[in-house]
């Protein structure tokens, strides 16, 4: 019962904190280098139409001497040719590094999950990790290139501007340029400010996924609870809310660009009136006047690009921030490097030093404690011969979930011991250790894919006629045939188009193809139909042949057959024996069995049998 | 729903805010030219020494307030004129953009309230059978892309039209073949946007297709990293994620290529059009047929224009989007909502149900077969057959989630059908077999139906659901917040909360729809217990597969294939020979065998 604590993520642009993202990106030094250079040369290209424009008043306008414009004309188009193909470049070169440094942040991201250990996954929701794999790493891929393209482009072209006006008249320049500064700051107030509310409203567009589908997914129960008007009236308040915030954000948005053309216009009418009187005393040529003018009509755009890159900037580093974070969580259950160099690490297996296990697993004084201090089990032994069945009864948070992720070491143990084959499992390495494991879960998973696809998860070598052959074990070849498709049916996402029995079926089939020495069998709860109950029992009893097992059992027959059960109370084995001898012990298992056990032999299999179905 | 349709039931109520922000567009587009005409008056006729350009009225005005000369020798005031204009031109600017988004996002809140109060009041039915993931994408995206359109590219589209309107008057007035020559590449620019925007889409669709599949294996393999740690495939999945993630890659990048190639060849077009401008331009003024404040007003002018006409462009290529998304809006829609007959009564109910040869049958199938039996107030009547017997229908038509096709059923001795169907549910204590809690706290929860409750009866309630004690043992109890961020629940406990959420409404029909299945015989006894002093002789049906749950009721009915074939009590049941006895003594045989195990035993030891 962990609740998930989102940390809280600084709001100061911290340059440590892209240096080190640029670090990754360092695959892309000589694309970075190459967009930094081509956006130089359009930033200086832009700010050079109005210097062709004044030679074009000056030279043949004001003179009134044509002579010369065919060469100009060549000159300018090979401006505009030359400016084409760099915008081309730099959008390619960008394009490569946006979705380069994504790729990289979701590659390196992946491989780290894969090594996380399930502490992990049992704390954080999956929703949380999806963001970081998905949006946030798309978003800091466009913030770096893109970033880098307008930053270069920003600061170029404000030079290049000034310096260009400077050089045409350092006079007016400085008079027209006095707008800059007070664009800046406006600019800079204005997209913190759109920065601030775009938060708010995204915010508030995800309480309305939430509530929609909450309210789709309880209509039913809504429906039994005629809460139809006060749903409404809660979803309302959130559209509400919603409507207003984006209203405000507009506003703000509506707001800054009447005022940046107000500001460029003062810029403008600067230029005129000391311009002009330029012209008018003869300081200055009428060329650099319209040159001037033009500026003013542009240099609000750098201005504004950099305010809204350096806002981007702010804003993306949560999403840096969180990738960061997972990418560099420290995996929990690693193995020893000397424990890699024999037998690989999980991406890079060295099967051949691998011996497979016999079975057998003693647990020597292991004591467990959660990263919260609460304490699972304490100083648990236990012996399990190879080829034993264990089944594992007890109440829930009685510590038989525990046992079983020990044993898989999807934890391990806080101290004490457990040895295969009288071997620390520590010691033989996580994947060899998972090489002899078989494990089906509750509540079944498979991945999209067909049936043969999900079967073959088990031994990824296993030929066409290995995977029937694990299928017509476990009993599931009836059902197979039965799909429209056979072994080749779609599963659908998460196995949605099988029912909860079929697709239990399927995972016994993918287990026994991978023939593990350890069985680890998390068993239903709750009833599922007659008929795949059946084919389920006799499932099980194929696969427990010759196989260490343990059962976290449900089912009277199951729990029956074992050749050891297990009572596990408060973390620690209360009973231990057969199902004969601890009956005939009348203790705890005794009375686990009158009260609980026996009522389902009251429940639904037994339609099964007096139906005849 | 027609597509149109959607859009203007959503338009109702924003359409005068609308015409106002078109209008607004409009304004400010007009006023755009005015700067730059000033800036060619100032050019021309204040500095330069050119007649003043423009229709005879400005002419005169000009002439009026002192001619040229003055301007001349108070340059300051056509700076300010300007400055004003602007500024003019920015406020209509602001109220396009604060009217487009008043009326678009009223819009869009309409057309989400509509959606959310459309599909909770969709049948029972409906929801069995529906695909929440679909349903919450057409409600946000779908709507998300209407919104778009109606706030922000509906408005450009406007703009631009207006930007060429405005233009052409003023650019022609000067010089017809200079306008002629400086709009020749308008057409083109428009025309080279739409159909690469059109073609494009096929490309967007990939990358849409390669994201959701990126997402489907990302998903999968998170939730199912115990399945992946225990075959050991990490490699395995690393490598398939690579595999997807590589090819969207790939994609995208595609995607940014070709958005290369157009935007270098849009700006190709575009700054040839200047080029072109300028050069022409000179030529002319060289030749004296215009001006440089014409020039520059052209240049101006055009570059003004084509940013708007190269989106036009765009958004007409992506129209197909919207229309798409409205049609999806109008599926939901379309559907039919739960509808009271108009003469709905509301009767006071007290729980006297008799069924008098109710059938239903269901996509062609008989589910229930003249079903007859009453149930006077304060009975309980357990139900008891296999899977697919049509006790859960029978129950449901009581809450009136469906409806019988024929026979009658009567509560109070009023016709159910007559009975209005919130009224009915109001009165109808059901409780699921996988109730839904709310992301909201335990108490929240418990007092969904009735906010209003008091603390003492949410105790009382949760109590005799046997589900207080586990409540007060989280840190926060009561205030408990379930969900991603709370605690999660295990299915026997949410059975105990929806039990005490119906006990709170004081219900005079209560039904267990198989709703004690995850909770242990030991805690169903319970229950069971007290609810049988705390329910207030409320008429309780009860769905189970326990026999000894079922044993203690009032009224036993036995179904199967839609038929009651056995009814009565207990007792009288065991004495027949039928479906329930054989059960029983089978139930007995299994028990006796295995006390004589024990005895076996005993003796053994």
């Amino acid at each position: 019962m962990h609740a998930f604590e989102e940390k809280d993520y600084s709001k100061k642009i911290d340059l440590g904190l892209w240096r080190k993202l640029l670090g990754y990106a360092k695959a892309y030094r000589r694309h970075l280098l190459g967009i930094s250079m081509v956006m130089v040369l359009v930033a200086v290209i832009d700010a050079s139409f109005p210097v062709m424009t004044r030679y074009a008043v000056d030279e043949f306008i004001v003179p009134g001497d044509a002579s010369g414009i065919g060469l100009f004309a060549v000159g300018y188009a090979a401006l505009v040719v030359t400016q084409a193909f760099l915008i081309w470049m730099f959008i390619s070169l960008a394009g490569a590094v946006e979705t380069g440094v994504c790729y990289d942040l979701r590659q390196r991201g992946y491989r780290r999950l894969q090594e996380l250990s399930l502490h992990y996954y049992d704390t954080t929701p999956t929703g949380w990790i999806m963001t970081r794999m998905t949006s946030d790493s798309e978003r800091l891929g466009e913030t770096i290139s893109w970033g880098i393209v307008d930053i270069m482009w920003g600061l170029t072209s404000m030079t290049a501007f000034g310096v260009f006006m400077l050089v045409m008249d350092w006079r007016l320049a400085l008079i027209v340029l006095s707008v800059v500064p007070p664009l800046a700051i406006l600019s800079y107030v204005f997209q913190q400010k759109i920065l601030k509310n775009q938060r708010i409203v995204r915010r508030t567009n995800s309480r309305i996924t939430g509530a929609l589908n909450e309210g789709i997914m309880g209509a039913k129960t809504t429906k039994t609870l005629v809460r139809e008007d006060a749903n409404l009236a809660e979803f309302q308040e959130i559209t509400g809310d919603m409507r207003r915030y984006s209203i405000r954000t507009a506003v703000v948005q509506s707001l800054y660009v009447p005022i940046v053309l107000t500001l460029g216009s003062v810029g403008t009418g600067l230029a005129l009136v000391f311009g002009g009187q330029g012209v008018l005393s003869g300081a200055v040529s009428f060329g650099v006047l319209v040159a001037f003018v033009s500026y003013t009509v542009q240099f609000f755009d750098p201005v504004r690009e950099m305010a809204r890159v350096l806002t981007e900037f702010q804003s993306a580093q949560a999403a840096a921030e969180r990738v960061m974070d997972m990418i560099e969580t420290e995996a929990e259950i690693v193995d020893d490097p000397e424990i890699v160099a024999r037998f690989g690490d999980v991406f890079d297996p060295k099967r051949e030093n691998w011996t497979r296990a016999s079975g057998e697993v003693t647990f020597r004084d292991v004591t467990f404690t959660y990263t919260g201090g609460e304490e699972v089990l304490r100083n648990f032994n236990l012996q399990v011969d190879a080829g034993q069945s264990i089944a594992l009864v007890g109440e829930t948070g009685s510590g038989k979930s525990t046992i079983v992720n020990l044993l898989c070491r999807f934890y391990e143990p806080s101290s004490g011991q457990i040895l295969v084959d009288g071997v620390d499992y520590r010691d033989r390495g996580l994947l060899q250790h998972y090489s002899n494991l078989g494990y089906v879960l509750q509540q079944p998973h498979l991945f999209s894919g067909s049936v043969r696809e999900n079967i073959r998860y088990g031994r990824l070598d296993a030929s066409d006629t290995e995977v029937e052959a694990a299928a017509a074990l476990v009993g599931a070849t009836t059902f197979i045939q039965r799909l429209e498709n056979g072994f080749e049916s779609e599963v659908g996402e998460g196995g949605s188009l099988l029912s909860v029995g079929e697709k239990q079926l399927v995972s016994f089939a993918r287990a026994i193809l991978a023939d593990p020495v350890f069985f680890v069998f998390d068993e239903a709860t709750s009833s599922i139909d007659t008929e795949a109950e059946r084919l389920i029992q006799n499932a099980i009893r194929k696969i427990l042949q010759g196989r260490t097992s343990f059962i976290i059992a449900h089912r009277l027959s199951t729990i029956r057959e074992a050749d050891r059960i297990l009572v596990i109370a408060d973390g620690e084995i209360a009973e231990d024996g057969n199902h004969e001898t601890l009956i005939a012990q009348r203790g705890m298992y005794y009375n686990l069995y009158m009260n609980q056990f026996a009522a389902q032999e009251e429940s639904i299999p037994v339609w099964g049998e007096t139906t005849g179905r | 729903m027609r597509a149109s349709r959607v859009l203007f039931d959503a338009l109702r109520g924003s359409r005068a805010v609308y015409l106002a922000a078109i209008i607004c567009v409009g304004l400010a587009a007009l006023l755009s030219y005015a700067a730059p005409l000033m800036v060619r008056f100032a050019i021309d006729s204040v500095i330069g020494n050119e007649p003043v350009a423009g229709p005879a009225i400005i002419v005169d005005t000009i002439e009026r307030i002192g001619g040229v000369e003055s301007f001349r020798a108070n340059l300051w005031s056509v700076v300010f004129a300007i400055v004003i204009v602007t500024v003019f031109s920015g406020v209509f600017s602001f109220l396009q953009g604060r009217f487009a988004a008043g009326a678009s996002e009223s819009l869009a809140e309409r057309l989400r309230n509509r959606l959310y109060d459309h599909i909770q009041n969709l049948s029972y039915d409906y929801h069995v059978h529906a695909s929440t993931g679909d349903l919450v994408q057409r409600s946000t995206s779908d709507v998300e892309t209407v919104r778009r359109f109606m706030a922000i590219q509906f408005v450009e589209v406007g703009r631009a039209l207006f930007m060429v309107l405005a233009a052409l008057p003023i650019l022609f007035s000067v010089n017809t073949r200079f306008a002629l020559v400086s709009i020749s590449a308008i057409p083109v620019v428009f025309m080279f946007s739409l159909v690469f925007f059109r073609r494009i889409q096929r490309t967007f669709q990939m990358v849409d297709e390669s994201d959701g599949r990126l997402s489907t294996v990302l998903q999968e393999g998170l939730t199912g990293v115990r399945v992946v740690r225990a075959f050991g495939r990490q490699r395995f999945e690393a490598d398939r994620f690579d595999e997807c993630s590589q090819l969207y890659r790939d994609l995208v990048y595609k995607l940014i290529r070709q958005m290369a190639a157009y935007w270098s060849i849009s700006d190709l077009l575009c700054l040839a059009q200047i080029g072109v401008i300028v050069v022409y331009g000179t030529t002319l003024a060289v030749a004296g047929q215009i001006t440089i404040g014409t020039l520059l007003l052209f240049v101006t002018a055009v570059t003004m224009l084509l940013f708007p006409i190269r989106q036009m462009g765009r958004i007409l290529a992506d129209m197909g989007r919207m229309s798409v998304a409205l049609k999806r809006i109008g599926e939901i829609l379309a559907v039919n909502v739960e509808q009271d007959e108009e003469t709905a009564v509301e009767p006071p109910i007290r729980g006297h149900v008799v069924f008098d040869n109710v059938s239903f049958a269901y996509a062609g199938r008989e589910v229930l077969r003249d079903v007859s039996f009453e149930a006077s107030p304060g009975m309980t009547v357990a139900l008891l057959g296999p899977t697919g017997s049509g006790k859960s229908t029978l129950v449901q038509l009581l809450s009136r989630l469906y409806d019988y096709d024929r026979g009658s059923i009567r509560i109070d001795g009023i016709e159910l059908r007559t009975i209005r169907k919130r009224w009915m549910r109001r009165h109808v204590g059901f409780v699921l077999q996988e109730p839904f809690l709310f992301a909201k706290t335990i108490r929240e929860n418990i007092s969904l139906a009735r906010s209003k409750s008091s603390e003492t009866d949410v105790y009382r309630v949760a109590e005799t659901a046997a589900v207080h004690d586990v409540i007060e043992s989280f840190d926060r109890g009561y205030e408990t917040p379930v969900g991603e961020r709370g605690v999660t629940l295990s299915g026997g406990q949410k059975q105990r909360v929806a039990i005490a959420r119906a006990l709170l409404m004081k219900p005079p029909i209560l039904i267990f729809d198989d709703s004690l299945s995850a909770v242990d015989t030991e805690t169903d006894a319970r229950i069971r217990k007290a609810l049988s002093t705390a329910r207030h002789g409320a008429t309780t049906f009860i769905i189970s597969h326990r026999l000894t749950t079922l044993a203690q009721a009032d009224l036993i009915l036995v179904l199967d294939e839609g038929r009651i074939v056995q009814s009565g009590t207990h007792e009288t049941l065991l004495a027949e020979t039928g479906m329930y006895s054989r059960l029983w003594n089978m139930q007995r045989k299994r028990h006796d065998e295995f006390e004589q195990e024990l005895l076996a035993q005993g003796e053994r030891t």
